[in-house]
């Protein structure tokens, strides 16, 4: 019976310690920001990595986002004759919801696994223990740098994701009727106001944040050997994943308190 | 002579497993102590103790007089600073090339004005003396084991140590190989004057340069002394180890 109940609170204790782990280790990247070296060099190499490598994937998929949310809602509109409200409907869902969490999750997978893989193998061949017998603290160097880069990097993504979803959302309209980019633009951005844009980009911030970390974290604390490499990539995408749609969560719950 | 290291009653374990019981030792300067003993007996982690990659359970440790377990994360830093550390498998930084590997703490380092000049005069010397002047703009996944190995004795040596720790130097390498690392080891800490502590499994390697080999059975110093003492030696496991 006791070895039932141990089996069962097992995940939940596991959970637990992970998050433990987790704040622990955000605390400490967070204090190399306070000490020199800030580490600009390697800082912008991996902000650089992060955007350039990830840019086709949201690029395309940007588009087929707007492209295809378009053609799916636009027969139910003209069904009630509400055609005209389409390119609104599309920029508010797509710039408050849809583009950050799927330009995120985009990012989870691609940087954030990559962070798990890359970290976890350099400490599997003990580049990490090198680094830090060299005089270089590695929370500074690889972490706190991949972090930095993502927090930034991913709102850049998420802009670029919106503005392409909204251009495949004009080719989806265009395809069944003749507007002006002009017109299309101007419907598209009256329903959005200052309350829309604000906590979208700082959610797409905590976003970047928290795929940087989870991601270095994973890496950092994997186990050794190879088969590890591939746990802390896997584990990364899982939790950096899980993580984006709670603070969607709780950062629109907090968006409804404040603007009602 | 004077102690670089000093170790008193050194204890460390893992969970359940007590892995290093009461070790003592002391290293002088210019001395070469070689640590021999089966794999996963506690070597590695004995040196990763010392240069504070691991937190020992008890005891302490001095390096220059000074005991490390009391110093913070930066004062640990300039003490490490003075220690070079070969790894097992080389640790080199597989995302930048040779002279970068080398570039990568001269950058971080104290000891020199960071002038262009007077880093690429560090490592083209550094380079000469392993021998891979010629392979500076190469990436490690492009060097043999032999070429990684020195590779990973230059970038100890760039920061002038004065003591290298050494994690089986000739591991995985073949025996013409294992003897060019070996000559190496002898002519930096001649050059160099460093003293060193060298875990290996090799006899050639700890007959050509140890001062004294210390033999580590389950968490203990169970036999010390000279090559030709350990030899002679009528205890059957030592004489089984180097015969």
């Amino acid at each position: 019976m006791i070895k039932e109940i141990n089996n069962s609170i097992s995940p939940v204790k596991e959970l637990f310690i992970e998050i433990g782990g987790l704040s622990i280790f955000t605390v400490q990247v967070l204090r190399q920001l306070l000490h020199r070296p800030y580490e600009h060099k390697e800082m912008l190499k991996q902000a650089y990595y992060a955007g350039n490598k990830t840019l086709p994937l949201i690029a395309v998929t940007g588009f087929i986002m707007g492209l295809v949310l378009t053609l799916q809602i636009r027969p139910v509109l003209v069904d009630i004759g509400s055609e005209s409200i389409l390119p609104g409907m599309i920029s508010v869902s797509i710039i408050r919801e849809i583009g950050p969490v799927i330009a995120a999750l985009l990012c989870a997978g691609k940087i954030g696994s990559g962070y798990g893989a890359e970290i976890s193998s350099m400490k599997v061949t003990e580049q990490l223990d090198a680094m830090e017998v060299s005089g270089t603290n590695p929370l500074s160097y690889v972490v706190m740098t991949r972090v930095v880069a993502t927090t930034l990097m991913v709102p850049v993504l998420v802009l670029v994701a919106d503005a392409i979803a909204i251009l495949g959302s004009y080719i989806a309209v265009n395809m069944n009727t003749d507007i002006s980019l002009r017109l299309f633009l101007t419907q598209a951005y009256r329903p959005l106001s200052f309350r829309d844009l604000l906590p979208a980009t700082i959610k797409t911030v905590i976003f970047g944040f928290v795929i940087g970390l989870i991601g270095s974290y994973k890496g950092y604390y994997s186990k050794r050997g190879t088969e590890a490499v591939g746990s802390a990539a896997n584990e990364a995408v899982v939790y950096a994943s899980l993580a984006i749609f709670v603070i969607d969560l709780v950062v629109v719950q907090i968006t409804e308190l404040l603007y009602g | 002579m004077d102690e670089v290291i000093r170790i008193k009653n050194l204890y460390k374990s893992f969970e359940d497993n007590e892995v290093l019981k009461d070790i003592s030792l002391s290293l002088r300067k210019g001395e070469n102590i070689v640590v021999m003993g089966r794999s996963g007996i506690g070597k590695s982690v004995l040196i990763k103790c010392i240069v504070g990659l691991l937190n020992h359970d008890s005891g302490t440790i001095e390096i220059f007089n000074t005991d490390i377990s009391t110093l913070g994360y930066r004062q640990l830093d300039s003490i490490r600073k003075r220690i070079g550390f070969l790894f097992q498998g080389s640790a080199l930084y597989d995302s930048m090339n040779v002279r970068e590997n080398l570039e990568f703490p001269l950058l971080r380092s104290r000891f020199l004005e960071k002038t262009d000049k007077n880093i690429n005069r560090v490592i083209d010397e550094v380079l000469e003396n392993v021998g891979l002047l010629n392979a500076k703009n190469k990436m490690p996944s492009e060097l043999s084991g032999g070429m990684q190995k020195r590779l990973g004795l230059a970038r100890t040596l760039v920061l002038r140590p004065q003591i290298i720790l050494y994690d089986e130097p000739t591991t995985g390498l073949d025996p013409v190989t294992s003897g060019e690392i070996i000559d190496l080891m002898i002519s930096v800490q001649k050059k160099y004057n460093t003293s060193s502590i060298i875990i290996t499994h090799d006899l050639k390697c700890a007959k050509m340069t140890a001062n004294n080999i210390k033999l580590l059975k389950n968490g203990v110093f169970y036999a010390e002394g000279t090559y030709e003492e350990m030899k002679k030696n009528s205890n059957k496991e030592i004489a089984e180890y180097f015969n």
